[in-house]
């Protein structure tokens, strides 16, 4: 960027996780076959009514009392209107100019610094149907996702680079799903983000003239998507030109943004207030509750897996990076009574595990107690770490017991002496030259003579008892 | 005017005779035909019904509607039938569900005839802004019955039914009650649940009966009304329909009177009546008190700015896109949508459509939507005043009695002028009921209108009762 700065803000939309529809009783439901979920209501036929959905105040409240909002006491909807297939009302219901939530701030840490960013406003709204462009140059739409609870979470424009963004998305996808409000998944759309972006001088106190980004449905397509948008604004500057306020699409394939079909007049939804609907009043007894109830934050929680369990502050944040997560680590922690060495079985091997198979905790096929049993064989010396790694590896490929495992699969160490001398003295009797070259001063083959015995012995050894054995041998 | 099926008191203790009372109805509504009153027949189902309510005597059902035969508007959803909105955008869209206050009517025991006409999405004052063609006055076919509820105003009014269902948004009921001599409520916003009611004025639009008389009036009401949890602004407020029926009215009433009601504009023979009513009920031993109600002369005007506005967003649905009426030779998407549009709404509805866009666009916003909003509440300000002073508000219902087919279609501030006493008791969300209580030289009928505060809807109805009584003696 050289001598220019970026000047971001984003807005997510993030579909809460509600049994039924925003305004109707509608299943809220991903994946349905195309215009299944739908009624009279979320269809917007002649004569209809949209009721609330309380389970929608009481998610967006955890939320927004999550981020540090005020969430205010009373709020309204209001209509947005346009015109578009998949938006049967011809209106969305939305918040305009008194929105559930104002204020709050999302802590950012990028490149080893910290940096907050401001959140203007948490608003609820219902989310549009869902237009699929066809080859043939046809659209059809599918009604399913009408009415489906959003929130729109609009931040300040507080961060100056792509990675500031991503990290920010990071943040807000980690939060709802910690809350368990949303599921984050961008893929299937249900939390969107779109981008404003303008690019000024150093030092210049005026901002540029801001664009919007959207159809971006990654982090790393929105990180890609600025990174690209902020180059191609500082080249027009820099050859002269000037920004022209636009909307621009992100290709993902191609990797360029562009310009929006213009359309034939100016944006005017002509807000105004839905009278369909009374107003939204979030008694303070209703949100102290609320506050009440809301579980551990992720910034709190690692603090305390330092403090409680003296963990390092880098692997206290990745056991909090996600709330599945810290909850079995510190179950396991319990369980096994060692939370350091839990937390490095949960760093280690269980996000290994669960990258591997692309799935996530909930669906992590070891419980705790078997993760603490087997916590446990290493620790009274039944198993090495290694054998313990391998008995892992095998549960999940089985989904056996670990003792049986153990038992059948003989991944059992022995600290059998008399077995372990035996092979030992094959080990020595191998390497007659190695023997002698240890003798004569060089003590550092040692290590050789235990992994040659280990290996001889598929690891099956105790290493402590095959060292001391090995120690008499040679001396 | 005269009743051409049996009394539903009648009809309420003789229960077997409901299916030949049905087949009475649909003969005499054939015999009216040339009224226009009707746009849909729903004559199985009605049958139907009959059998059903008949054979369910003698189970110990509660049935309190037993008898009773109604009609309905056609912006009025029903399961299964025409919801034409007599337009032709809606022209064979038939409802997916049964609007809240007809299932309760039916689930009381009313039987429902037929879906009336109405002016384009109860867009007008007369019935003639209709695909159906106008509806005409019973007492002479060359005026307007009123409207835009005119066809079900004519339904009782020609004593085809017991009573009607109709909407007022802005005196869609009561202005065509009282062209044609009936009984026309509209209930405090909220009384009556507006699921199934196809939105014109959302924050002004409610169900409102027409009977002949307001004890019936009073049964459809409390039957229809009460929370419904399909309208977020229906009222908890409780309803319950007594046995006895509307009681008289054991005190004494303050009864104020408008002098901004009374003034330039309105047809002499009609402050005629509204003075002999006033006079007739103080003899009967309540007081008269002059109030003022300064901003209601302002009704009008903000009326025709939020209705407008509410309606432009409420019709947006219909655009040819999933259901209705759509241009076909369009290609694009604008095209479907401006072709289908322009061809699917009439002159009135393009016209408020396009008003209501104006005064919600950027920039016009604040001069026009949010000051009428402010004013909304001055208009109910001044009601609130007078409540503190008054029981209930007497006063005309229409400017002039029912005028001829064709003599203001061309000029809209007119026929905006024909509700100029009733949409301040819209904007106030207040109860109103227009009640018959005389007849001009030309022997066409005059209402007066009485209106209460919010929830007094039985004790205007109780008011409405006395003047009945003194109307048989005017």
């Amino acid at each position: 960027m050289g001598e220019y700065e970026a000047v971001i803000g984003l807005e997510v939309h993030a579909q809460l996780m509600t049994e039924t529809k925003a305004f109707c009783t509608c299943p809220n439901r991903y994946g349905a076959p195309p215009n299944t979920l739908v009624c009279p209501v979320c269809l917007g036929m002649p004569g209809i009514l949209p009721v609330l959905n309380r389970a929608m105040l009481e998610q967006a409240m955890k939320l927004a009392l999550a981020v540090g909002a005020t969430v205010h006491p009373r709020s309204k909807f209001d209509r947005k209107n346009y015109f578009y297939p998949d938006l049967p009302k011809g209106y969305q219901i939305s918040q305009y100019d008194e929105p559930f939530s104002t204020g709050g701030s999302i802590e950012l840490k990028v490149d080893g610094h910290r940096k907050s960013i401001r959140i203007r406003r948490i608003h609820l709204e219902e989310d549009a149907g869902k237009s699929m462009h066809q080859a043939d140059g046809s659209t059809i739409v599918d009604m399913n996702r009408c009415g489906v609870p959003l929130v729109e979470i609009v931040s300040e424009p507080d961060m100056s680079t792509p990675a500031e963004a991503r990290a920010y998305l990071n943040e807000i996808r980690r939060l709802v799903r910690w809350l368990d409000v949303c599921d984050g998944n961008m893929e299937e759309g249900s939390l969107r983000c779109d981008a404003n972006v303008s690019v000024h001088r150093k030092g210049s106190e005026a901002f540029g003239i801001a664009t919007e980004v959207k159809n971006m449905n990654s982090i790393r397509g929105v990180e890609r998507a600025l990174a690209y948008e902020i180059e191609r604004q500082i080249g027009v500057v820099e050859g002269g030109g000037t920004i022209t306020r636009q909307t621009l699409l992100w290709d993902e394939t191609e990797e360029i943004a562009r310009p929006m079909r213009r359309k034939e007049s100016s944006d005017d939804y002509r807000y105004f207030p839905e009278p369909d609907l009374v107003e939204v009043v979030v008694p303070s007894e209703w949100a102290e509750r609320i506050s009440r109830d809301l579980v551990e934050l992720p910034r709190a929680r690692c603090m305390r897996f330092c403090q409680e369990y003296g963990l390092a502050e880098a692997t206290a944040e990745v056991l909090a990076g996600e709330r599945g997560v810290a909850d079995y680590f510190e179950a396991l922690a319990k369980e096994s009574g060692d939370p350091r060495r839990a937390a490095n079985w949960v760093q280690g091997d269980v996000l290994r595990i669960l990258k591997e198979r692309n799935c996530d905790i909930a669906s992590f096929p070891v419980s705790v107690s078997d993760l603490a049993g087997l916590m446990n064989e290493v620790e009274t010396a039944r198993l090495s770490l290694s054998g313990a790694k391998k008995v892992l590896d095998r549960m999940i490929e089985t989904g056996r017991s670990p003792e049986s495992i153990i038992e059948q699969e003989g991944f059992a160490q022995t600290s059998d002496a008399r077995e372990i001398e035996e092979v030992a003295r094959e080990i020595l009797a191998k390497f007659p030259s190695e023997v002698i070259k240890y003798k004569s001063g060089k003590k550092n083959l040692f290590g050789f003579f235990v992994g040659e015995t280990m290996k001889a012995t598929k690891g099956q050894a105790n290493p402590k008892v095959a060292s001391e054995i090995l120690q008499r041998l040679l001396s | 005017m005269t009743l051409k099926i049996p009394p539903h008191q009648h009809l309420k203790n003789h229960p077997e005779e409901l299916p030949s009372a049905v087949e009475t109805c649909l003969q005499a509504i054939e015999q009216a035909k040339p009224l226009n009153a009707f746009v849909h027949l729903l004559a199985d189902r009605a049958r139907h019904k009959a059998v059903e309510v008949a054979q369910a005597t003698g189970q110990g059902e509660e049935l309190p509607l037993r008898g009773m035969i109604l009609a309905v508007k056609d912006n009025i959803a029903i399961e299964g039938t025409s919801l034409s909105c007599a337009s032709r955008i809606l022209k064979d869209f038939k409802s997916l569900f049964t609007a809240t206050a007809v299932a309760r009517l039916e689930k009381a025991g009313a039987i429902i005839i037929g879906k009336t006409n109405l002016d384009e999405f109860a867009m007008g004052s007369s019935c003639e802004n209709t695909i159906f063609g106008p509806t005409h006055h019973p007492l002479d076919w060359e005026r307007v019955p009123g409207g835009s509820s005119g066809g079900s105003a004519v339904a009782v009014a020609a004593g085809l039914v017991h009573a009607a269902l109709g909407s007022d948004t802005g005196g869609s009921v009561r202005q065509p009650a009282a062209f044609c001599g009936v009984v026309g409520l509209k209930p405090t916003y909220g009384r009556v649940s507006r699921y199934g009611l196809v939105a014109f004025g959302s924050s002004l639009d409610q169900i409102a009966p027409f009977a002949t008389n307001c004890q019936d009036a009073f049964a459809v009401l409390c039957i229809m009304g009460g929370k419904d949890e399909h309208d977020s602004t229906s009222a908890a407020y409780p309803m319950s329909y007594p046995t006895e029926g509307l009681k008289p009215l054991g005190e004494k009433l303050r009864i104020g009177l408008p002098k901004e009601y009374l003034e330039e504009g309105l047809q002499a023979e009609i402050a005629e009546v509204v003075l002999q009513v006033a006079r007739g009920l103080e003899k009967a031993g309540h007081d008269l008190v002059e109030i003022s109600l300064p901003y209601s002369k302002l009704a009008v005007g903000v009326y025709y700015i939020l209705a407008t506005a509410e309606a432009s967003s409420n019709l947006a649905r219909y655009d040819g896109a999933r259901y209705g009426f759509r241009e076909h030779s369009a290609e694009s998407l604008q095209d479907i949508y401006t072709h289908s549009r322009a061809g699917g709404f009439g002159r009135e509805v393009r016209r408020r459509i396009m008003l209501g866009t104006y005064v919600l666009s950027a920039g016009y916003y604040d001069a026009y939507y949010k000051k009428a909003q402010r004013v909304r509440r001055l208009v109910l300000g001044d009601f609130l005043d007078a409540f503190g002073k008054v029981d209930v508000i007497l006063a005309p219902t229409t400017p002039t009695t029912a005028f001829k087919i064709g003599e203001k279609i061309d000029d809209p501030l007119a026929m905006y002028l024909s509700d100029v006493y009733t949409t301040p008791a819209n904007l106030a969300g207040i109860p109103a009921v227009s009640v018959p209580a005389g007849k001009d030289t030309k022997r066409l009928p005059i209402g007066v209108q009485i209106m209460g505060p919010h929830f007094s809807d039985e004790l205007i109805l109780q008011v409405g009762c006395d003047i009945e009584r003194l109307h048989g003696r005017i």
